[in-house]
């Protein structure tokens, strides 16, 4: 065993990773640097990489965007993007041979059969126009010499073992008529539907909710014992790590940072890097760090910045000779909320809740029924100019920086345009109100001149924050807005919301779906489920105290970055979370929420 | 599906009286007197104006128009003022030979434009593609009159392959339909290597990659379907402009279609008959936009018809 170095990297000097290679290790990646041509010439994404992976074992290539584990796997695989990106120093043996000197045909062999690759988003990862079945069986026939017909057999079994009821009628299905979490489980069942040596897993979890994640994860988990694959698992969360790994590698800029076991790691980190990445991890439970549940807000009880009373929003589904309606989505059924100033209300929930629309129809972006009060003042009772008068107060900043900047206008014209749209200022003074809130956001007013694509996400986030701040308003919705960010930026941009706060005394509705991250900056939670608030209350109350059956589960399912606290099973969702769609007449059930004490509201069944 | 094709029919008739009513205004506002050509340059006013009675072209618009409309709704077309003739009849006697013309140039356009995007996004970046798109780019920007009379000299004058004209065996088919054909040859070529790009790029190319699917599955199962969806949804408007480029080619290669029909009706203000084949190109328009809709989701199952 003297090649097996526990948690060791292999020395640059080691002549052949072959010779000293043990019948237990099955990939072996030597001295690996990546290139990928730019528009400045060549650079590096993977410099020097070297790891191992043993049978069985799982390891974890973390690190942030950038940090070229994604590029890694490519590598492995033989899939770097081309005619871009190359392998331009290493190798990778799979057992004996040397995958980079293989030629395309013999890599093509490997490639699903020896070792298998499921990617990070499963709603497009899956082709459109072929049918679960297809695409399942395809990869079977590509092996095997099995007859259609086994293969159809080896399809469905491959199904039942990712638990999919009904796998014989899902094979006649298309891909958008799964669930995202069915999607990834149908990856998997392709990936391991041929029993793979080696399985690499790149950010197989990234899309999915919450609750559905955990499920994923002890799939795999499972299934990674029964068959005894080795895992390569990539991903940017440590909770994720500390689920699932056995060992343990951090990257930053291409190079390997540190390498241990897991539990190592996490007791120990060695690496300046590694504990900056583990420090900026939001916790569920480190929330009382943290300035306390303001109740000063309440105590003083000044107006409320915004009132929202009985909301529903509802779009039409038509169909019909005529187009008349026939069914309803209930995104948002008769929600009410307040926030005061100076205070934050997180809105959390998974996807399909209906928390973004709660804040589209606040922000007056969806029509609504219902009673939204800005500022003391009812908005359905308003003309169109007075509306936007009131709506100055009310400000959005969005998930994507990339996508929610124009990407032909400099940045300081983006931050003044809210002055323009509004008629605000002479164009000196925008100038100087812009500069300001640049050197505010922590930005530099040098950089105005610029355009989006020149800024980092985070940079980007900045400057849609700054570009909110414009109007000074009162209540700023940030929606899904530090979820795209790496984890170290997303705790400095989070800082900056606090910050922000103290000094403007400004109030945020904060949607979400990371629970560690509500529990961090909120003051007040409400949970929401199918369009209906299931439980509202202090950060205190909800997090130490959850009684909804639901927010418990929500609570439960995010992964814990201690491998001292790894669960042995996640909670596991009976069903498919029901759809918000309902024929006309159908109207859904309404929740009562009670007070159970201290203004902790909890829905009731029936 | 059903209430689907109500709607659309609904929606068809709308805009086929919709076209009626344009181009009747419009030939109504036209400055030439389609009774001076009836009548002869010699004919006396008493003469023009008793056919201008016979013809009702003395009655006000909207009677004239109306006059139209109701006879439409039975079927009749008119009679032609020059040919002495039914309109139906001529426009029904002519339409197999444009019908076919039109079958051949998509067929030339479809497998010409079709591979030559293939070939030029798979082979992305080479010689070979830089050479395709060269080519579609010359197909696109070429007259038709030039390419139609190139094609002549070469192929029918310098080395005989084809018939210089006329309509019969499927000889005389070759050179009309390339001529109509290669245009949208060339937009189709364009459209599907960039299509075709997009497409490779996707994730479940790389997935099926990564299962270790043999290049030309990947290309064919994979890609192709997705690929070719935009383009279908342009066979649908590309039967508008075959209609326009049916009058030239027709004249060049002396093909016994509706659009020499319409060229001659033009020339000599023969209304019924510029209104029928009007109304009958209006149609096939709308009939090949409503058959691309309907094949797109037998290609997408992501595409339901309601």
């Amino acid at each position: 065993m003297s090649g097996r170095t526990e948690g060791g990297v292999p020395q640059q000097t080691s002549q052949n990773p072959v010779l000293a290679m043990t019948p237990d290790r099955i990939l072996t990646i030597t001295n690996l640097s990546v290139s990928v041509r730019g528009e400045e010439g060549s650079r590096e994404v993977v410099s020097n990489l070297s790891l191992t992976l043993s049978r069985g074992e799982t390891l974890c290539i973390a690190g942030e965007s950038g940090s070229g584990k994604s590029m890694t796997a490519l590598a492995i695989m033989q899939l770097l993007p081309q005619p871009a990106a190359r392998i331009s120093a290493g190798t990778v043996h799979l057992g004996e041979t040397e995958l980079t000197a293989l030629d395309e045909r013999r890599m093509r062999r490997i490639r699903g059969d020896r070792i298998a690759m499921i990617f990070q988003e499963p709603m497009t990862s899956l082709n459109p126009v072929l049918s679960i079945g297809r695409q399942l069986t395809e990869s079977i026939e590509a092996h095997t010499s099995l007859s259609p017909s086994q293969a159809r057999q080896r399809a469905i079994e491959a199904l039942k073992a990712v638990r999919i009821s009904e796998a014989e009628s899902r094979l006649r299905q298309f891909p958008h008529e799964l669930s995202g979490g069915m999607r990834q489980r149908v990856m998997i069942a392709m990936a391991l539907a041929l029993e793979p040596d080696v399985l690499i897993a790149d950010e197989p979890t990234t899309a999915l909710d919450v609750t559905v994640q955990g499920e994923v994860l002890e799939l795999l988990r499972d299934l990674q014992q029964k068959h005894g694959t080795s895992v390569i698992l990539i991903t940017h969360d440590m909770g994720v790590v500390a689920e699932m790994a056995d060992r343990v590698i951090i990257m930053r800029h291409g190079r390997m940072v540190e390498e241990g076991k897991t539990s190592d790691i996490f007791a120990r980190p060695q690496a300046d890097y590694t504990r900056e990445l583990l420090a900026a991890v939001p916790r569920i439970g480190s929330g009382a760090g943290r300035q306390q549940s303001k109740e000063i807000a309440e105590a003083a009880m000044p107006a409320n910045v915004a009132e929202v009373n009985d909301l529903h929003v509802r779009f039409d589904l038509r169909g019909g000779i005529l187009g008349r309606v026939t069914r309803r989505v209930h995104a948002v059924e008769g929600v009410s909320f307040s926030i005061a100033p100076n205070e934050t209300l997180a809105l959390v929930g998974e996807s399909g809740c209906g928390k973004s629309t709660t804040a589209k129809a606040l922000a007056g972006l969806v029509p609504y029924s219902g009673d939204i009060v800005v500022g003391g003042r009812n908005l359905s009772g308003l003309g169109r100019d007075e509306r936007k008068a009131v709506r100055r107060d009310v400000q959005m900043i969005f998930q994507d920086p990339f996508a929610s900047l124009d990407p032909r206008m400099r940045v300081g014209d983006l931050v003044a345009e809210p002055l323009v749209i509004h008629g605000i200022a002479s164009k000196e003074e925008r100038r100087e109100r812009a500069a300001a809130l640049f050197d505010r956001v922590g930005l530099s007013s040098d950089q105005m001149e610029l355009y989006p694509h020149e800024f980092s996400g985070g940079q980007r986030q900045r400057v849609c924050i700054a570009r909110a701040l414009a109007l000074r308003p009162k209540l700023i919705i940030a929606d899904e807005s530090v979820s795209a960010l790496d984890v170290s930026v997303q705790a400095r941009v989070l800082d900056l919301l606090k910050e922000l706060q103290r000094e403007f005394g400004v109030a945020y509705l904060f949607i979400s779906h990371d629970m560690a991250v509500v529990e961090n900056i909120s003051d007040r939670v409400a949970v929401m489920y199918l369009g209906q608030i299931v439980e509202m209350g202090t950060r205190d109350q909800v997090f130490s105290n959850p009684r909804h059956p639901y927010t418990k589960r929500l609570i439960e399912a995010v992964p814990v970055p201690d491998p001292a606290q790894r669960r042995s099973r996640f909670a596991r969702l009976d069903q498919e979370i029901p759809s918000a769609t309902r024929r006309i007449g159908e109207a859904p059930l309404k929740l009562a929420l009670s007070d159970v004490g201290n203004g902790h509201l909890v829905a009731t069944e029936g | 599906m059903i209430a689907y094709l109500g709607r659309r029919l609904i929606q068809s008739l709308l805009i086929l009286l919709g076209v009626s009513l344009i181009t009747f205004a419009l030939l109504y506002l036209l400055p030439a007197d389609p009774v001076r050509q009836i009548a002869g340059r010699s004919a006396t006013p008493q003469t023009v104006e008793n056919i201008r009675q016979q013809l009702g072209l003395d009655q006000p618009f909207i009677v004239q128009y109306w006059h139209y409309l109701t006879k439409l709704v039975s079927g009749d077309l008119g009679r032609s003022y020059i040919q002495r003739s039914e309109v139906t009849e001529l426009i029904v006697s002519r339409l197999p030979a444009s019908l076919l013309l039109m079958l051949g140039a998509i067929l030339c356009e479809l497998l010409i434009g079709l591979s030559m995007g293939l070939i030029a996004a798979v082979k992305r970046g080479t010689a070979t593609d830089q050479t395709l798109m060269v080519a579609s780019f010359v197909g696109v920007s070429a007259p038709q009159f030039v390419v139609g009379l190139l094609l002549l000299y070469v192929f029918a004058v310098r080395l005989s392959w084809f018939p210089i004209g006329g309509y019969g065996t499927w000889r005389h088919l070759v050179l009309p339909s390339l001529t109509m054909g290669i245009l949208g040859a060339g937009w189709y070529a364009r459209m599907m290597r960039s299509s075709m790009i997009d497409v490779l790029r996707q994730d479940y190319v790389r997935t099926a990659r990564a299962k270790g699917i043999a290049r030309g599955a990947i290309i064919f199962r994979h890609a192709l379907p997705n690929a070719i969806l935009p383009v279908i949804a342009m066979i649908g408007i590309d039967i508008g402009i075959f209609m326009g480029g049916i009058v030239v080619v027709e004249s060049v290669f002396g093909w016994p279609g509706i659009g020499q029909l319409a060229w001659q009706a033009i020339q000599r203000v023969d209304i019924p008959i510029i209104m029928g084949v009007t109304l009958v190109s209006a149609f096939a328009i709308v009939l090949g936009n409503l058959l691309a809709d309907i094949i797109a989701p037998f290609i997408d199952p992501r595409i339901k018809l309601r």
